[in-house]
Order: structure tokens, then sequence, then C-alpha cells
């Protein structure tokens, strides 16, 4: 019966990542758009924009191996396997225990090695310069996220994801020193790792500014979709993953009644669209930052993740 | 089964002896290899066998008169010699099998066969003795053997520029290592001398003493592997070697260094201090790093994989020094886990690292060229070599699914037990490390996308790279058995773990909780509700959602695909030199690390305006272990040099006057001592 009730659950979270990445994305641009005294375009305009890209054929350069064709499917599988591993509206998921929270953020890391390598192999400047710029932002993100990781798992004691959501519900969490910390970091890291303003612009196309879109700028058609779609996959997963560690408030646990996991997944969809809102004004009230001035910024994201691990070391939990 | 893998030693040595008597036979070499083919394989097979078994508890033991006239030579194979012997056999056979492969073939750019063969199987004897010597002298003669062998591979090139001063510093290096690991046995064995390992295992050792044979080991077998700052041989003679040797080098004598630390510090000195594991671990994470971030600046491809063997060395010394830690805080079971991680590493590392070399030994002989910056393309070209190149690149890379991030994954699950640790510059420490470790995983994936990126992605930048042709079909197997390895422990790494629990049981007292048990498809260190991993449940999800994705996806929404030029934002340019480099990409690393840590300069000369001369770029990077640790002892003994060569331009006398000086001095000291 629990094996049946997480199953379905595991397809539930599979299913709505994907359906709800595209609409988080839209809500995002359209309040910035707002903010900017915009109409900016329908909040479903993204759904649209995906199934025009995944009808179009696909244009590829003469000189594109294999190896380009196969990232995109690469990228998206991983992302979207880490996202519908990430507890959002119930910690019963099949799947949890095949990754933890170490492995879940490795993964994220293979769709990055993926992505570098399809920029690089057409060889033109423009994928180098944004892989080159991407492993850089990346090299600098990943061990401050890692940190954030052993804070919240020294805290809850445990790598397991669901174990950690449930611990952080039930203990007054938002009071310890170091998980704020944590929080902090997590906040600039996500910046970094979903291609956010001040670290990169999601908007633009102007070669001194973008990193993610210059490493997909010879992708086209389904290609493109696939790995814009893992763009929009990243930001629901992180989200998810903030709320999950930092407000897990109104997820269903185990034993949780069909009616919990109803409302959990209402209080997550609100999660969602609070954390789009609040990333749009974020991102309305910062300019984009050079690019070596983001050392710092993810260089101070780092320090805040390794203070607050080794308060957690030390002091066991403050 | 001890005997066996003597014969096995015994029938490499004959090798090396067909070797320079058949020196003038066409097909010698595929002699040669095919042996120490079929000798390592055995070699992997026997250990292998013997791990299966439990280790037996009658552990296999033989002493033969040969050695020094009053001392016997001690061998002895327990299930920790074991476990390394599996990793040097299979290392050995697949590496054996590319040289077959490559000695198929002969090339401008290798150098005489001749002096390659007779020293091959020789170093690869010399490696399996070290692992089952029981007594210091043979430990230390076949240690010797093992260092003097693979430098003349290294100098089997001796004419291309920069080999022979790279041996040169090989051979200083080696020399003062074997002279410290003389030191530690010599202290072990105390006033009485019992070599036997035996012996020493078993007597009572003071605190100073055990810490001074730490500290021998960490130079001698640590210099051997590679730690900062005793690293600076490695990345100049790994790469000077023919390629298959350098992937023995990196791949397989490093880890026959770290069986020499873990014999020294946790089985023969006995039970070690807390800030021993502190020590070894703030080294294992400097070393990490600062491999890595060399390694990110080389455009030499196999100067770079030896720096990223400097950082893999950092990452089992970190897992090392984490199991000295709790074992001495007696945290058994938590030292059993550390010391997987650690094993394990130690068996990924060897699998990926011969692949890469192997990989970057194809590449050397279809290009002719060892710099990255005149590679490019060859996914085209080389498209097998290029496949398993790239899953050696993941694995080393820590991604999942594949080996080297089980590895990582079991050390940083041992790092989060650090708070069980009482000891408060220990609670400090860990963190900081599990940072370092967590940079350096970070930056060698940034790495991996350099190496693999720009030598087989984009396009030739030279006519040798449009034209290279695919290696051979051995080579291939070699490469695809290694890359196959990769995949299949990163999935199921149970079978890996249960060759490494006798060892781990044999050192610590204690197994891994998860290692035992049916349980193959999860990876579970302590608890599972703790945590738990399973590359193949991650595998299977992701491989599926991919296929019925892209099925459905041509089924149903667009398929096939138009070939156009290259986009490029409208502007595609022809040249090939239009892409980026391998040291462009490394630039953004180089601002940000590099400044502080190598102390970069870049310098930038542009000529006058009108002047028609090129604009030069220059960076400079300094190694500091160079100018803290060489330099000033250099100064210091040449200048000593320079003082009492003052005695050597006399005239006749003067020196008279010594000798009548010395007699003088010498009458008196003998008067005075009766």
């Amino acid at each position: 019966m629990e094996l049946i009730t997480e199953g379905l659950i595991q397809i539930a979270q599979t299913a709505l990542v994907l359906a709800l990445a595209p609409g988080l994305t839209g809500l995002v641009r359209w309040v910035k758009a707002r903010l900017l005294r915009r109409r900016g375009t329908p909040i479903l305009q993204v759904y649209s924009d995906f199934a025009r890209l995944l009808r179009k054929k696909v244009v590829v350069a003469h000189n594109a191996s294999w190896l380009f064709r196969l990232v995109p499917y690469l990228v998206f599988n991983a992302v979207w396997t880490a996202a519908s591993l990430v507890p959002t509206f119930s910690t019963q998921l099949l799947f949890a225990p095949a990754a933890d929270l170490i492995a879940l953020i490795a993964l994220l890391s293979s769709a990055r090695f993926g992505l570098a390598l399809g920029a690089l192999d057409i060889g033109t400047s423009f994928g180098g310069l944004g892989a080159s710029r991407e492993m850089m932002i990346a090299s600098l993100a990943e061990p401050a996220m890692l940190m954030i990781v052993f804070t919240v798992s020294l805290f809850a004691g445990t790598t397991h994801l669901p174990a950690v959501a449930e611990y952080m519900s039930q203990h007054q969490a938002f009071l310890q020193v170091s998980v704020l910390l944590a929080a902090i970091a997590m906040v600039i890291v996500s910046l970094a790792e979903t291609a956010r303003i001040p670290v990169d612009n999601p908007a633009t196309h102007l070669e001194l500014t973008m990193v993610h879109e210059a490493m997909v700028l010879e992708y086209s058609g389904r290609h493109l979709a696939l790995i814009e779609a893992a763009g929009s996959l990243k930001l629901v997963l992180y989200l998810s993953l903030f709320c999950c560690l930092f407000v897990p408030w109104g997820i269903a646990h185990q034993a949780a009644t069909p009616l919990d996991i109803l409302a959990g997944l209402g209080i997550w969809v609100i999660k969602l669209a609070v954390g789009a809102v609040l990333l749009a004004v974020l991102e309305t009230c910062l300019a984009k930052m050079r690019l070596f001035r983001l050392a710092d910024l993810l260089g101070g994201g780092f320090l805040f993740g390794l203070l607050s691990v080794i308060l957690m070391f030390v002091f066991g939990s403050l | 089964m001890l005997g066996f893998v003597l014969w096995g030693v015994l029938a490499e040595g004959l090798f090396g002896v067909v070797a320079v008597a058949g020196r003038r036979v066409t097909s010698i070499g595929t002699v040669i290899y095919g042996g120490c083919l079929a000798v390592s394989l055995s070699v992997a097979l026997t250990a292998v066998l013997f791990l299966v078994q439990g280790g037996a508890p009658a552990n296999d033991a033989l002493i033969l008169p040969i050695g020094l006239p009053w001392l016997h030579a001690h061998f002895r194979l327990d299930v920790l010699s074991a476990f390394f012997l599996f990793v040097v056999g299979l290392g050995g056979a697949a590496v054996s099998l590319f040289a077959l492969g490559h000695s198929r073939h002969p090339n401008k750019h290798y150098p005489d066969p001749t002096r390659i063969l007779p020293f091959y199987p020789l170093f690869l004897a010399a490696m399996t003795l070290v692992l089952v010597a029981d007594d210091a002298f043979v430990f230390l003669f076949s240690w010797e053997f093992m260092s003097l062998s693979s430098w003349l591979l290294v100098l089997a090139n001796h004419r291309e520029k920069g080999n022979a001063d790279a041996a040169f510093i090989y051979l200083v290096m080696a020399g003062i290592g074997t002279v410290a690991l003389l030191f530690a046995f010599g202290l072990l064995a105390g006033v009485e001398g019992h070599y036997a390992f035996s012996a020493m295992r078993g007597a009572p050792h003071t605190v100073a003493l055990a810490t001074a044979v730490l500290l021998l080991a960490l130079i001698g077998a640590g210099g051997k592997a590679g730690i900062v700052p005793l690293h600076i041989w490695l990345p100049l003679a790994h790469p000077s070697a023919p390629s298959w040797v350098s992937a023995l080098m990196s791949g397989v004598m490093t880890k026959v260094a770290v069986y020499g630390f873990i014999r020294l510090t946790f089985d023969l000195v006995g039970p070690g201090q807390w800030w021993w594991g502190g020590l070894v671990m703030a080294i294992g994470g400097v070393t990490a790093v600062m491999g890595v971030l060399k390694a990110l600046m080389q455009h030499d491809l196999k100067r770079l994989l030896a720096y990223h063997t400097v950082e893999n060395i950092g990452i089992i010394f970190i897992a090392l020094g984490l199991a000295l830690a709790f074992g001495a805080n007696h945290r058994p079971a938590l030292a059993a886990l550390a010391l997987t991680a650690a094993l394990l590493h130690v068996f990924n590392h060897s699998v990926f690292k011969s692949l890469l070399f192997i990989g970057s030994g194809a590449v050397l002989w279809a290009t002719g060229n060892r710099n990255m910056e005149r590679q490019g393309g060859l996914i085209h070209r080389m498209p097998g070599t290029a496949l398993a190149f790239l899953l050696g690149s993941a694995a080393i890379s820590a991604l999942p699914p594949l080996n080297g991030f089980v590895s990582e994954w079991l050390l940083l699950q041992g790092l989060l037990f650090g708070p069980q640790l009482p000891q408060w510059p220990m609670k400090m420490e860990i963190p900081i490390v599990a940072a370092m470790l967590a940079l350096s995983a970070a930056l060698a994936a940034t790495c991996f996308v350099k190496a693999f990126g720009i030598v087989f992605l984009g396009r030739p930048r030279t006519p040798e790279a449009a034209q290279a042709p695919e290696t051979d079909r051995y080579s291939l197997t070699a490469m695809f058995f290694l890359a196959g390895l990769c995949v299949l422990v990163g999935i199921l790494p149970a079978p890996i773990l249960d060759l490494i629990e006798p060892a781990v049981r044999l050192l610590s007292g204690e197994t891994m909780a998860g290692a035992e048990g049916t349980n193959w498809l999860w990876l579970v260190p302590v608890d599972a509700a703790r945590s738990s991993y399973s590359g193949l449940a991650m595998l299977v999800l992701t491989a599926l959602a991919a296929v019925t994705l892209s099925l459905l996806i041509r089924r149903y929404l667009s398929h096939g695909v138009r070939r156009s030029a290259a986009w490029d934002c409208g502007f595609p340019d022809d040249s090939p030199s239009s892409q980026y480099t391998a040291s462009s990409f490394a630039q953004p690393i180089r601002r940000v690390f590099g400044t502080a840590l190598l102390a970069a300069r870049e310098e930038v000369t542009m000529p006058e305006p009108g002047d028609t001369s090129p604009a030069r770029f220059e960076v400079r990077l300094t190694d500091y272990a160079w100018n803290w640790f060489y330099r000033p002892p250099g100064r210091l003994v040449l200048s000593l040099a320079e003082w009492t060569s003052v005695m050597q331009r006399q005239s006749i006398r003067r020196y008279l006057g010594f000798m009548f000086a010395t007699l003088i001095i010498l009458l008196m000291v003998g008067m005075s001592w009766n």
C-alpha cells in the first residue's frame, strides 16, 4: 500500500514539476515586466513557445558531432530527475533513496558538464566563452552549495532529503544562526545556478553579459526547447529545494491523509509563486554584475556557507 | 597463492632479459607486452581469488633464503596487499594491452623500443614485489628498484627537451624518499634490528618514535605519491615517459606509494594520535586544491593529467587522515567508512587515470603533439578514443553515475561525521578540508571540460589534428575495458566494496556498515535513514526518461536535422584560431584563483600605434613549493660548494701545507687520546 502511495506521489511529482516549470518562468517574466510598467507577455506564453520550438526542425552546424545532439537529452533528463527527487508537496517519494542531497547536487553538475561540452562542440568563440564562464561560476557556486548541504545535513543528522525536510519542519530551524547563514548562501548560489541577475541575464543576447545564453547559441528546435525547459526546471528545483530546506511547512509527511497531500500541493504552488515574485523584485532591483565581480559575490556565498558549517561543527547547533 | 605471485614476478624479470636478448626480433614488443598482460591479469585474478576467500585465516607467508646473507627474504600476502595487487594487476593488464597495440605500429614520435622493452616488465615486477614484501629489506630493495626502473623509462625519450632534467629531479626526489623510508624502518626496527614486519608490528613504539615514523612515511611514501610540497617531480617525470608508462606511473605506481603509507602508518606503527589525522588531512586538502589548480593552467595534455594525479592523491590522503583521526578516537566503524572511501578512490583513480593517460597516448600517436592548443575536433576522427576519454573525464570529475562520484560521496559522508571527533582543532579543520574537497571537485570538472572540449571538440586547429587516424583495436579494447569499469563500478559498487572490505577490517577492526549484506543496488554507508545512493536507479531513471522522451518527440513533434553553417551570432569565422583555446578557457579561473595561489602575472606588450610588430601576451605562474622548499636548500648547497671549492684552487705549496697541518693535528689527537 505504502509502495503504491509512494509510487503515485513520485509520478505526480515528476509530472507536476515539468508541468509547472514553464508557468513559473512565465510568472517571473510577467512580474518583471509589470514592475517595469510594461504590460508583459501572458504567463502561458512560455508553454506555446515550447510547443512551437518542439515542432520545429533542428538546424545543426556541419561539424557538429554526436555529442552535440546527445547533450540536450542528457541535460534535460538529469535536471528533470533531480527535480523529481526534491520533496515538494510530500516527502513520500519512491526514488528519494536513490540520490541524497549530495548526489542531487552532483547530478546537476553532470548536466552542466554536458552543456559546457555541447557549447564547445561547434568550435565557435561564443560557445567557448559561455562554457568557460559557466564553469568558472560553477566552480565557485558548487563548493558553496556543498557547504549549505553540509550545514543542513549536520543539523538534521542526515543527507536523505525527505528526512531533512521532516526534521526541519519539526524543529525551529530558522532560529539557528548557522541555518540562517546557510539560507543567505543558498539565495546567492541559487541566483548563480539558475542564471539570474546579478550573475547572468536571462533576457539578453549581448555577448558581454551572457553566460548561459552564449552556450546555447547554436541550439535550435527541439534541442533548444529541451535546454530551455531544463533551465525552467532548474528554477523550480532551486525554489523547491530552498522551500524544502528552509521553509518546509506544509509538506505532507509519512502517514499523511490525501487531504494533507492536497493541502501540501496547494502550499507548494503558493510558495513557488511567492518565490517567483520575490525573484522578479530582486532581479528588478539589482544590476548585472561584471564577470570578475562575481568572484566576490559567490566567494561571499561560499564564506557564509563555510561559516555556517564551522558554527555547526563547533557548537553542535547554534 | 603467494607462490604464484612470486612466479609472476620472476616471469616479468625474465621478460626483461628476453627483451634484451631478442632486441633484434621485430615482434619482440608483442611477446613482451603480451607476456606482461598475461602475468598482470593472472596476478589480479589471484588477488581476487584470495580476497573472495576472505583472506584465508592462515595468511600466505614465505621465507626465501635470498638477499642479505644473515637475513632471509620475507614475503607475505595479506588482504591489504592483495587488494593493491588487484589494483596493480588490473592497471598493468590494461596498460600492457594498450602497449601491445602500440608496439605493432612503430611511430616516429616514440622512442626506440629497445629503451623501453627491457625496463617495462621490470617496473611491473618491482611494483608487485613491493606489495608482497614482508621485511624492510625486501620492501626497500623493491621500492628502489621500482624507482630506478621507472627512472630509466622516463629517460627513454632522453633527447627530447626537458626530459633529462625531469629524470634528474625524479631521481633526486626518489633518493630522498628512499632515505626517509630507510630511517622510518630503522626507527621501527629498533636497536636490535628486527627487520621483519611481523617483529615491527608487535613491538611497542613510543609516541615520539611513532610520530617520527609518520613524518618519514609522509616524506618517503607521500613524496612518491605526490603530496604537496613533494609533488614537484611528478608533473615533470610522468608526462616525459612514453604514454603507457605514464599511465602506469600515474595510475598504478602512486597507488603502490599509498600502499607504503598505509602499511607503515596503519599497520606497522600501531595506534595513532588524533592529530596525525589532522596533519594528513591538511596535507591532503592543500594537495587536492593546488593539484587541480595547477592542472587547470596546463596546456600540455599529459602534464595536465599528471597534475590531476596530485589532486586525486590529495583526496586519498584526506580520506586516510580522516580514518586516522577516527581510529585514534576509537570510532572504528567511522574509520572503516573513511578507509573504504580511500581504498575505493585508490581503485577508481587507477582505473580512470590509466584510461586518460592511454587516451592521451592515442592522441599523441595520432597527432604527434601533446599540446592541447594544436588539437581540436578529434571526436570526428577518433570516435572510439573520444567516447572512452569522455567517460574517463566524467569519472575523474566525480560526476554521477560514474565511479569517481561514489568514492567522493563516501568521503563526504565520512566528513559529515566529523562532529563526533572530540578535539577542537579537528572540529575547525574538517569543515575547511570539506570545503577544499568541494572546491577541488568543482575545479576538476572545469579542468576536464577544458581537456576534453579543447582536444576532442571544436574544429581542428592544425592539419595534423584534421588528419588524425583512429587508434588500433588493441588500444581501443584497453580503453573501453577501463571505461566500462568506470561505468560499472559507478552503478554497482558492491563487488569492489566486497574486495575492499577485508582490508578495511584488517586496518580498522570494523567494516563499513553497508558493505556487507545482500544489498547490491543501494550504497548505504551507515544507516539507510541517514543516507543512501544508487547509481543504477539514477541511471535507469534518467535513461528511461531520456529514451521515452526522445521517442515521443521524434514520433509526434519533430524529427530529422538540417545541416547548415554554424550560426555564431550571424558572423561565423572560418579560421579555427577564432575558437577558445585551452589558455583562454582557463583564464577566468586564473584570474579568480591564480593571482593569489599561483602568483599568476599577466604581461601584455602592445606595439606602438603604427608599429607592425605583433603584440605579446605572457602569463607567468609561480609554484610556491619551488620557492619555499627547494630554492633555499638548493642555494645553501650551492653556496657551501662554492665555499669549499676554495680548497680546490690552491697552489701546490698550500696543499703541502694542508697535508702537514693535517698530520700535525692527527698526531696531536693521537697523543691526547693516549
